[in-house]
């Protein structure tokens, strides 16, 4: 824009462990002013009226009706990954305040690892890495004896765009997809992966040996696998979740797999995340958990903020806005 | 007439399953074979196609464990791992027969006698798969034998080397007379003196069906482990110091990276094919080039020169058999024409890195990262530098470590001992250079 000023934008903090990377401040400086928290707060009085956009980086800056208030100008927030269970989107709408996400960019290293999740839960990769390392090496391979992936059959709760690019990895292994979500694909999209609709959830979870849930979290998906759905699963099944804890009825798996219920679990996200130090789920054998990084990858990282980037300035503009979340 | 679709031997199975149904002789169904393998132009059969036709023809029922003996079975189901079928209705009714009698035992004959390390214990055949040999042989134990040398050692015609064990020395081959074959579980004949065991008239066989799929996927799983640093993930993820997770904490793509096959047999091509769904971009180096329709199936380049793969890939998987031609073939030089990114994934043997180039490479980040099912000597020692990196992720020899296919090699390596015994075409023997 020449001779025009860049749009303000609002951000939590730069670097660390929080806050926007240091290498996407070039590519964002040539869009965006962007303004820290720590700078609004000294200067309020100025800034507030100036600030146009919000660019979320990992659910910060946190957005209540405080700041929405003392934001008259705000047009647009833009969510980074494709979660928005942390947003209220009916307040911000009240508010006139448009919402982005990422849903794309994230999907392929979803999908990737949801696929690793399934493969070192059945392989025993961490246990068997912690024989490898450990002083004591008194062990034989009938110690770590895991179960096959190929040929199995994946049962995906969650057919979105996450799922069925878990499903075209599957394929590859020959294992045998089974889905159940909202609405069935088409038969054009199942046949390319070979997965057979479950109308019925139980179906599903009845004949997996791996359950892998990519629903996005709403409240009709809130606790969606309780104790009845792990009592459906076969005691040899694997829970892999790469949704949202909530989406998981903690409680119970943690029962489930005490009980030899089903047999282990894989788990990207948990509620809360980090859990307590002292949650039992951390000391579990057959449980795998990763610190939400499902997303993590610089390449996927690079394109959201990019993405994020293409949402804010469309909505300063007055145009459609890519990946827009509506109500 | 059936129809038949590309890749992975399923033909083979089709061949001879149609022939078995309609109780064809023998040479109509080799004739059948030949016309299968000229329409799909498959360059694997004869070790597969052998194996199956004779098993149903008359020995091993591997049935018996892998296959209900009755019921039709979902058709994906394969009888020996790398055999799949497509799931067409009309052939359904491949696999539903009779049950026949496990054993094929003439009245008043002995079995014949197999000998083993152990029973259980830290380093015995697994009791399970003990079970299985015992309804073919008479299973004798290294210590039943040596406390009982006289009696046993006419009657042990084979020898089931479970893990590398019991080691075949010449001693022991000079003590057992009637020694007609060495059935090695696994595909890696390594340890084994092959020329030595040949020169007592000794035939050697392996496993390299039952081993592909699971060896593919503990590749594809090491290379997924490394390059979104899962390991390290779980770490933090219950480590007691953790408070909240950090965002600028990273991996690297595996989605349409190169991957880079070195060796691109059995397994490697499986690999291949898995690494396909991740639309990666596939390279390969082989001792010989793979057909056309077999490199365009996986979309795999041929690099003749090993060093143009190195400079290409972001992952590097090394999974060809050990033999002095590989011994070391990834070294300093090697390691130093890899990307500064790049990833080393070995599931082949430990003895073909040179472990101590690739321990200063990982420490001066000369590659990025090197994930090892494989090292040189299992285990390492506790003081090995290997076990002080942070980039390197190290399991105990999994590559093979699930229940369905311990059991299958077991099947694989039982049907092949047979064959020998029973003078039989060999499904897989192999042969010193």
């Amino acid at each position: 824009m020449e001779g025009q000023e860049l749009p303000y934008v609002l951000i939590d903090s730069i670097g660390g462990k929080h806050g926007v990377y240091e290498d996407h401040l070039e590519f964002l400086k040539k869009h965006f002013q962007l303004i820290t928290m720590k700078e609004y707060l000294e200067n309020k009085k100025f800034l507030s009226e100036n600030i146009r956009a919000v660019y979320m980086w990992y659910h910060k800056p946190v957005i209540n009706e405080g700041l929405l208030q003392s934001l008259p100008n705000l047009k647009v927030v833009a969510s980074s990954g494709v979660g928005i269970d942390h947003l209220d989107l009916k307040l911000l709408s009240s508010y006139g305040v448009k919402v982005s996400n990422t849903p794309f960019a994230v999907s392929t290293d979803t999908a990737d690892f949801g696929m690793a999740l399934m493969l070192a839960s059945s392989r025993r990769l961490v246990e068997g890495y912690q024989m490898a390392v450990s002083p004591n090496t008194e062990y034989s391979p009938a110690d770590c004896l895991g179960a096959e992936v190929s040929g199995a059959t994946l049962g995906i709760v969650g057919m979105g765009t996450i799922g069925y690019k878990v499903a075209e990895r599957a394929k590859a292994f020959e294992m045998k997809i089974l889905y159940h979500n909202r609405n069935q694909r088409n038969k054009e999209e199942e046949s390319a992966v070979g997965a057979i609709y479950c109308k019925k959830i139980d179906d599903l979870l009845q004949q997996s040996d791996f359950v892998l849930l990519s629903v996005s979290l709403t409240p009709q998906t809130h606790k969606l696998i309780g104790k009845r759905e792990l009592e459906l699963m076969k005691p040899t099944a694997t829970l892999i979740n790469i949704s949202r804890g909530l989406v998981v009825d903690q409680d119970a798996l943690v029962e489930a797999l005490q009980n030899k219920v089903i047999k282990a679990a894989a788990l990207d996200v948990t509620h809360p995340e980090p859990l307590p130090r002292d949650h039992p789920l951390l000391n579990m054998k057959n449980v795998i958990i990763t610190p939400h990084m499902a997303s993590a990858t610089k390449k996927t990282r690079r394109l959201m903020m990019e993405n994020m980037t293409e949402s804010i300035e469309a909505g300063l503009r007055g145009l459609p806005i890519p990946n827009e979340v509506l109500l | 007439r059936y129809a038949f679709p590309p890749g992975g031997g399923s033909e083979a199975l089709l061949g001879g399953g149609a022939c078995w149904r309609r109780g064809w002789g023998s040479a109509h169904c080799r004739a059948m074979f030949r016309f299968t393998q000229k329409k799909c132009g498959l360059s694997e059969f004869g070790g597969r196609f052998t194996l199956l036709f004779n098993a149903w023809r008359k020995h091993t029922q591997p049935t018996a464990a892998v296959l209900p003996s009755r019921s039709l079975i979902p058709v994906r189901k394969a009888n020996f791992r790398g055999l799949s079928l497509p799931d067409n209705p009309s052939l359904r009714g491949l696999y539903s027969r009779t049950p026949k009698a496990d054993v094929q035992v003439m009245a008043g004959e002995e079995l014949p006698g197999v000998l083993i390390l152990d029973v259980g214990g830290t380093h015995g055949v697994l009791e399970n798969l003990v079970a299985l040999l015992k309804k073919h042989f008479h299973v004798i134990t290294l210590k039943e034998f040596r406390e009982n040398k006289e009696e046993m050692r006419k009657k042990i015609q084979s020898v089931f080397v479970f893990e590398n064990r019991p080691t075949i020395d010449r001693e022991l081959l000079e003590s057992l007379p009637n020694l007609k074959v060495i059935g090695n579980s696994g595909v890696g004949v390594d340890h084994l003196d092959l020329k030595m065991i040949s020169n007592f008239g000794v035939k050697v066989t392996n496993t390299p069906h039952a081993v592909a799929d699971s060896t593919a996927d503990i590749g594809m799983a090491l290379m997924l482990a490394s390059a979104r640093r899962l390991v390290e993930g779980c770490q933090i993820a219950v480590s007691p110091d953790t408070k909240y997770f950090a965002v600028n904490w990273l991996g690297v793509e595996v989605t349409k990276a190169t991957l880079g096959i070195i060796g691109m047999g059995n397994i490697g091509y499986k690999v291949a094919q898995r690494a396909k769904a991740f639309d990666m971009r596939i390279l390969y180096h082989n001792r010989n080039r793979r057909r056309k329709e077999e490199e365009e199936a996986v979309g795999a380049h041929y690099c003749e020169k090993m060093e143009d793969l190195l400079q290409q890939s972001d992952f590097v998987m090394l999974v060809v058999n050990l033999t002095p031609e590989t011994h070391k073939l990834i070294g300093k030089k090697e390691l130093g024409l890899m990307k500064p990114t790049a990833t080393l994934i070995n599931i082949s043997r430990g003895a073909i890195v040179d472990q101590d180039a690739l321990v200063e490479a990982l420490q001066n980040k000369v590659i990025r990262a090197a994930a090892l099912d494989v090292t040189y000597p299992e285990p390492l020692p506790r003081d090995h530098p290997f076990l002080k990196l942070n980039n390197i992720i190290i399991t105990p020899h999994i590559g093979t470590a699930t229940v369905q296919a311990i059991r299958m090699m077991t099947e694989e390596a039982i049907a092949n001992i047979l064959a020998v015994l029973n003078g039989k075409p060999i499904p897989s023997e192999v042969f010193p250079k």
